[in-house]
């Protein structure tokens, strides 16, 4: 008789539905990102410009910090261009890894309220980020036409990078935001990795200055990887990848996603109980 | 029987209430950190002593039940019977500790007005906002959407963002969305509390349209007893976690009020509460029943005065008039009168007493319940500070004497009020 039941709650037992849920609530989460997009640039002034002016601003101190100051490798290549093309999957990755580490906690009343597979939440910052990254990105075209920097072919494979800068802030934000609904001490964490990221990935400077021996050991950091990608894709030129350290960054960003999804879903049916 | 959509088995829910950390649901790290080491380093010198007094709370505790399609089910209980933890796991939104529970149809829960609004969002964005996270598709909002700006009334503001709402329209364009859902179980806290009693009767009936017309399942919890007894076929009364009375609304609520005589008491004190009742500007401290030489009773004689009294603090001075009101329902449930204090004036931070005085011969025999609130009146509206429905009770009682007009009656005297009115008997030559 009991097989008749579509659904059946037990303690103690995962759902076997999760994935399919997921699915199912498909619609939930393209209106969640729309409302994150909508709520974004109401009541701010100058609203989209804020996803250009960030970047742009940042890239120009980067440029004079060190290009001009600390003379940097500039790899043949102008270095406000050089350094915009690793602002953006930096930017991509500080958004959409800040927004999902916070977003449990700054929806817990959607969380106490209703029941759908909570990974929609943190995953729909994703979406601003990847707006807010489609912005800056046409700031690149128009830096490439005012320095007559003529792209190669590679460019084409820029989405597989943007997919790797997803994979690696989800899994970051999976695990933070999870860690986050239980622990509020890591609303103080995530802004000084985002910080500290900002000076220990190469988005400054080359990863070519960091001497051979050590770029493996540098490539710990998933979004050395990434950026390298990045660089490699947008710059067309050689060298810039170090592949052992390219795959060990995809290897470790993986891992990291891994992670986040296994003890998100552990952690997941307690959020209601301790938000 | 296949027509069983619910099926609960032995249902338990159980909560660890942490007395070192308080009343905070989180931790922080470092708390945990320093646990550990402790932890450990007390099993390395071979102690094993608690650290903290961890205690088990269950919510709910061998729970079962079964619901038929169609049926229209009210949840009634105590603050703190389980009712709200029941429907939260029936909606999947938090995990049972025991027990099972098999669903056999889509579930919609309506645990809060406005899950999900958003104040920056006009009310038209916030419609399709809403319907999706109750559970809507976009085509099913898109194809009931003039319907449920029909039903809420604010066409006129649908594209202003609701933060410019009055709270009566808020609530109404809430209530629209949900009152629209059509899953085949309907889980619905207590939400119709707040809104205008005209609202309140709309939604109803469009609950009971949709129930009755359609076979859609429903489990309604409420406090009032008026709700339960209209809308539902079917009574769950809950008590500390436990199904206590499981049968038609009218025995439910009479063994529901009939243990509340037992329980509800004629003296509270909320000051050793863990949860303090109200909200920044006052909060509830004492209440109690009292005969008029001061000694607190729950027994009080038709023909004598008393009063209730309720002791609060004013913890913010704003511009706004906080007023005491009491709310006396019967055993029926059925509101008797509510008193607000007149003449009210603004007041400074402290602790204050309210006084209500109740005539003589005015409620008939019966047992009353009494619910304690204050709503605080400003320029731009009123609000509601706390409301502690059913919080003390009394037992009005006939001594039987000649002030009685029995003439050797003894039977009871129906009616809600017994008032002594002026008679007059005359007689007429003619």
């Amino acid at each position: 008789m009991s097989s008749e039941f579509i659904l059946v709650i037990e303690a103690g037992k995962t759902e076997r539905h999760y994935w399919k849920d997921i699915w199912r609530f498909r619609e939930l989460f393209l209106f969640l990102s729309w409302k994150d997009l909508l709520v974004r640039y109401k009541q701010t002034v100058i609203g989209v410009a804020w996803s250009v002016l960030r970047p742009l601003l940042t890239m120009i101190v980067f440029t004079f910090v060190f290009g001009r100051l600390a003379k940097m490798p500039d790899e043949g290549v102008p270095y406000p261009i050089l350094v915009y093309s690793a602002m953006l999957p930096w930017q991509f990755f500080s958004n959409s890894f800040t927004e999902a580490s916070n977003s449990l906690v700054a929806n817990s009343n959607l969380v106490s309220k209703i029941y759908f597979p909570r990974l929609i939440i943190p995953t729909t910052s994703i979406i601003v980020s990847f707006v807010d990254f489609l912005i800056s990105f046409s700031i690149l075209g128009c830096l490439m036409v005012w320095y007559g920097f003529m792209p190669s072919i590679q460019i084409l494979t820029l989405p597989l990078f943007l997919i790797f800068a997803m994979i690696t802030s989800l899994g970051a934000g999976y695990f933070i935001a999870a860690l986050n609904v239980k622990y509020r001490d890591f609303r103080y964490v995530i802004p000084f990795i985002v910080q500290f990221g900002l000076y220990l990935s190469p988005v400054g400077f080359s990863s070519s200055v960091i001497p051979e021996k050590w770029r493996l050991l540098y490539s710990i950091n998933p979004m050395v990887g990434v950026i390298d990608g990045f660089r490699w894709a947008i710059l067309g030129k050689e060298g810039l990848v170090y592949l052992p350290g390219f795959i060990l960054s995809i290897a470790l960003s993986l891992l990291i996603l891994f992670i986040g999804i296994i003890y998100f879903r552990k952690t997941e049916k307690t959020f209601a109980d301790v938000i | 029987m296949s027509d069983t959509v619910i099926k609960v088995e032995n249902l338990g829910k159980k909560y660890i209430i942490n007395h070192e950390t308080g009343a905070g649901g989180y931790k922080r790290f470092s708390e945990e950190i320093v646990n550990f080491f402790k932890k450990t380093g007390k099993a390395a010198i071979g102690r094993n002593t608690k650290l903290s007094a961890k205690e088990e709370f269950w919510a709910l505790k061998g729970v079962s039940f079964d619901v038929k399609q169609g049926d229209r089910i009210g949840i009634i209980g105590r603050n703190g019977a389980g009712k709200s933890t029941l429907l939260k796991l029936l909606s999947r939104i938090t995990e049972p500790s025991s027990g099972r529970i098999s669903l056999n149809g889509r579930v919609a829960s309506l645990l809060e007005v406005g899950t999900g609004f958003h104040p920056e969002l006009t009310g038209r964005e916030n419609i399709y906002l809403n319907g999706a996270i109750l559970g809507m598709g976009k085509s099913e909002i898109k194809r009931k959407f003039d319907e449920i700006v029909d039903f809420s009334g604010v066409e006129k503001f649908l594209d202003t963002p609701v933060k410019r709402y009055s709270s009566g329209m808020y609530v109404r364009l809430a209530f629209s969305v949900a009152a629209h859902l059509e899953p085949e179980i309907l889980v619905v806290d207590e939400v119709l509390a707040v809104g205008d009693a005209d609202f309140q009767k709309k939604c109803l009936g469009k609950m009971e349209d949709v129930s009755k017309s359609e076979g859609r399942t429903l489990l309604f919890v409420s406090h009032s007893m008026a709700s339960i007894t209209s809308l539902c076929n079917r009574c769950i009364y809950l008590s500390e976690g436990k199904v206590c009375a499981d049968s038609t609304p009218s025995d439910a609520i009479l063994k529901y009020y009939s243990s509340n005589l037992l329980n509800t008491p004629y003296h509270m004190n909320y000051k050793d509460f863990p949860k303090k009742i109200g909200d920044d500007v006052v909060i509830l401290l004492e209440g109690s029943i009292e005969k008029l030489n001061g000694e607190k009773t729950s027994e009080i004689e038709i023909h004598d005065a008393f009063c209730i009294k309720m002791k609060y603090q004013i913890l913010l001075e704003a511009n706004q008039l906080i007023v005491p009101n009491f709310h006396f329902y019967n055993e029926g449930g059925i509101c008797v009168f509510v008193s607000g204090a007149r003449d009210v004036k603004q007041m400074t931070t402290g602790i204050y007493e309210a006084i209500c005085h109740i005539p003589d011969n005015l409620m008939n025999e019966g047992t009353y319940f009494v619910g304690l609130a204050m709503t605080s009146y400003m320029p731009t509206g009123c609000k509601v500070n706390f409301f502690e429905l059913n919080a003390l009770s009394f037992n009005v009682k006939d001594p039987m004497d000649f002030r009685s007009a029995r003439y050797g009656y003894t039977g009871p005297i129906p009616g809600v009020v017994r008032p002594i009115l002026d008679w007059e008997i005359v007689k007429v030559n003619e």
